[in-house]
């Protein structure tokens, strides 16, 4: 790009004209992708919106509080309560188990672990991340469900006067309690991937200044690691949320599922939203499908706005960018 | 943190206090470790528990009782929660580790012996889904086709995304875009799979073909691409884009020639990562591409078959022992094929990372 001859103004004039005219080229199509983004967004929430429309006007249930699914019945009733519940309480579980395993984790590797082994394990929780969801739900059916036996009757047994683990039928444990086991350890790498960014980030002063002071290593992380990183704790876990709720090869292959809405989370059966259109699709009519597609508007809402608030938690903190895992 | 072999009291007697506390020799953790798995098992056995996994919990849970107690009998409260916090840490990293190992050595040990050059070179067609035989050369090849489409549809449009996010984003516009490219991250793939459905098989009234699922597929891999792109293009040094204007370069030219051949390493590593990702989504591919058993090339027409498909085909379907061998076989292809993406991803990532402006 060496324009030196002084004697081709009218060379120059019109190079600064095509290269105007490339720039605005080369923009708008960036800025286009830009918009089809945008796009594409509003795009699912209409076009699902739409087909919920037609299944909606043609539910002889209320969609909100029915138990059943049938929605290709000759008078279709369905509504979404087993499934909202099954869902959030399997996300539930998985929250509760993941959130401090992948806290430990990341912490681990960003203050415990001798260097040597840190990386490397870094790289071994990514590759977590990478094992398709259909292998954890093959893995989930045929080798954790009937190692989940022990620990059922285990917790039903001694915990069993806590309603909540009330083991009132019997059969193989594919509950809701093993999806949340299940879901607990595929959501880990997450959590732990944007926990571990931030606790990298914590200014090293501060670390520096709670040991001077004559802390010990946990009063350190409590009072300079843990302060530091709770906005970005709290928008991993929620992550972690968005993906245990969106989950759906992984619960359908596990959960043996019913219509019944019920607190005893070691009997099998319930449902989840996702779970639920994967299952039933294949034999789904077209008022089945539309229905279906009223279920899936209703978590692509609800992962909306979880992962929408959390983004909105950690866009505070402008350098948590390690949130693409 | 030396041993410290305290003074007896007697040696010194003018000095009342002592400078330095009690300190557990180093030794002392696996030392407990050890005991307290020898405790648990012992506890396991006794009991008669099946699980070995009760077992481990048995353990671990002695260990962190047993090394805070004999802390804090030793070297007093403070540190005592400090070690604690340590046993701690250190369960967690061995829960994470014991899934991922059990999830595949088991994969491996069910899928080895399945796999071999007629399972990866034939298809389905005329195998009773009963009986033994069968492959999974049709599911590879969808698979293949399906990822390939996706990709070519959503490299670009996340790369120019990304372009625009970095090199000329500003005001409300970016700011959204950025918002809903971090979203749609988290869009469930089922979704994606609906959305595909009810615009091109309902609204434009297309059939079921492996180009339909790879438009989900390409749904959910932008935002992976965009995210990944826009974090390398960060990286390049400000100065190349200095020096290229300085010389008269227009900027479309400047970002086409100096920045993005300087990160194309990190890009097509985030491409990758992207590929691996998609490669094993199951849901969208379910509805959309609904499973041939026969080999099907034509990825614009007809039904097509693809490998996570193919598993939960194999069983919830077939759904005998049979059908469970093949879908180990595809299960193990399948991570096989994810994981070396991804370390030959991160290889790329390691050998041509951008440097930082120095």
């Amino acid at each position: 790009m060496t324009s030196s001859s002084p004697a081709a103004p009218r060379g120059r004039e019109r190079r600064a004209r095509d290269s105007r005219v490339g720039d605005k080229i080369f923009m708008n199509l960036a800025r286009g992708a830009g918009i089809l983004l945008l796009v594409i967004m509003a795009a699912i929430a209409g076009f699902l919106a739409w087909r919920s429309g037609i299944a909606l006007s043609n539910n002889d249930g209320n969609f909100l509080t029915t138990f059943e699914w049938m929605p290709d019945a000759p008078k279709p009733v369905f509504g979404i309560a087993v499934l909202a519940f099954g869902t959030i309480v399997s996300a539930l579980i998985a929250m509760a188990i993941a959130v401090p395993v992948a806290i430990g984790i990341a912490l681990f590797i960003s203050h415990y672990a001798p260097r040597r082994i840190a990386q490397p394990f870094a790289y071994l929780v990514d590759l977590l991340a990478a094992v398709p969801s259909i292998v954890y739900g093959l893995w989930g059916a045929l080798f954790l469900v009937p190692h989940m036996d022990g620990l059922t009757s285990w917790l039903n047994q001694y915990l069993g006067w806590t309603y909540l683990f009330d083991q009132t039928t019997s059969g193989p444990p594919r509950n809701l309690f093993t999806v949340g086991i299940l879901l607990a350890i595929m959501i880990l790498p997450i959590i732990t991937a944007v926990s571990r960014e931030v606790f990298r980030q914590v200014p090293r002063m501060h670390e520096e200044a709670a040991l001077a002071l004559g802390a010990t290593r946990w009063e350190m992380i409590r009072t300079a690691v843990l302060p530091f990183g709770r906005p970005g704790i709290i928008s991993a876990s929620m992550l972690g949320l968005g993906r245990a709720l969106g989950e759906t090869i992984a619960v359908a292959v596990v959960l043996s599922a019913n219509s019944v809405l019920s607190l005893h989370i070691l009997d099998a059966g319930g449902g989840t939203f996702a779970q639920n259109i994967a299952l039933k699709f294949a034999e789904a009519g077209n008022n089945g499908r539309d229905a279906l597609m009223a279920s899936g508007l209703v978590l692509f809402v609800i992962t909306l706005l979880v992962n929408g608030a959390a983004r909105l938690i950690i866009a505070r903190r402008k350098e948590y960018s390690g949130a693409n895992a | 943190m030396t041993t410290v072999t305290t003074v007896p009291e007697d040696a010194r007697p003018q000095i009342g206090q002592k400078l330095t506390a009690n300190r557990l020799p180093k030794w002392t953790p696996p030392v407990v470790a050890v005991a307290s798995i020898a405790v648990g098992c012992g506890i396991g056995a006794a009991a008669g528990l099946e699980s070995h996994l009760q077992w481990g919990l048995i353990s671990a849970l002695l260990f962190l009782l047993g090394s805070y107690l004999l802390s804090a009998q030793v070297e007093g409260r403070r540190q005592a929660k400090d070690r604690f916090a340590t046993s701690v840490v250190w369960v967690a990293f061995i829960l994470a580790v014991v899934p991922l190992a059990s999830l595949t050595v088991y994969t491996i040990q069910q899928g080895i012996g399945v796999v071999n050059g007629n399972f990866l070179s034939h298809s389905m067609k005329g195998v009773i889904q009963s009986g033994p035989g069968g492959g999974i050369y049709h599911a590879l090849l969808g698979t293949l086709q399906q990822v390939g489409l996706a990709t070519l549809m959503a490299a670009p449009v996340g790369l120019l995304t990304a372009v625009y996010l970095v090199e000329y984003g500003r005001g409300r516009l970016a700011k959204t875009v950025t918002f809903f490219v971090d979203v749609m991250t988290g869009v469930p793939s089922i979704v994606a799979g609906l959305f595909i459905l009810s615009l091109w098989n309902l609204a434009l009234g297309f059939n079921y073909s492996g180009f339909s699922g790879s438009l989900a597929l390409a749904i959910l891999m932008i935002p992976v691409v965009v995210r990944s792109t826009e974090e390398m293009l960060k990286l390049v040094p400000n100065e190349l884009r200095e020096a290229s204007y300085a010389l008269g370069v227009p900027k479309w030219k400047t970002i086409l020639r100096i920045v993005l051949p300087t990160a194309i390493g990190g890009i097509t590593t985030g491409v990758m990562l992207a590929v691996a990702r998609i490669t094993g989504e199951t849901a969208p591919v379910m509805m959309l591409v609904f499973g041939a058993d026969y080999i099907n090339s034509n990825p614009f027409d007809g039904p097509q078959q693809s490998l996570p498909m193919y598993i939960w085909q194999q069983y919830s379907v077939v759904n005998n022992d049979f059908g469970y061998a093949r879908a180990w076989g595809a299960a193990l292809v399948l991570i096989a094929f994810v994981m070396g993406l991804n370390l030959i991803a991160r290889g790329i990532a390691r050998w041509r990372s951008p440097k930082a402006g120095h």
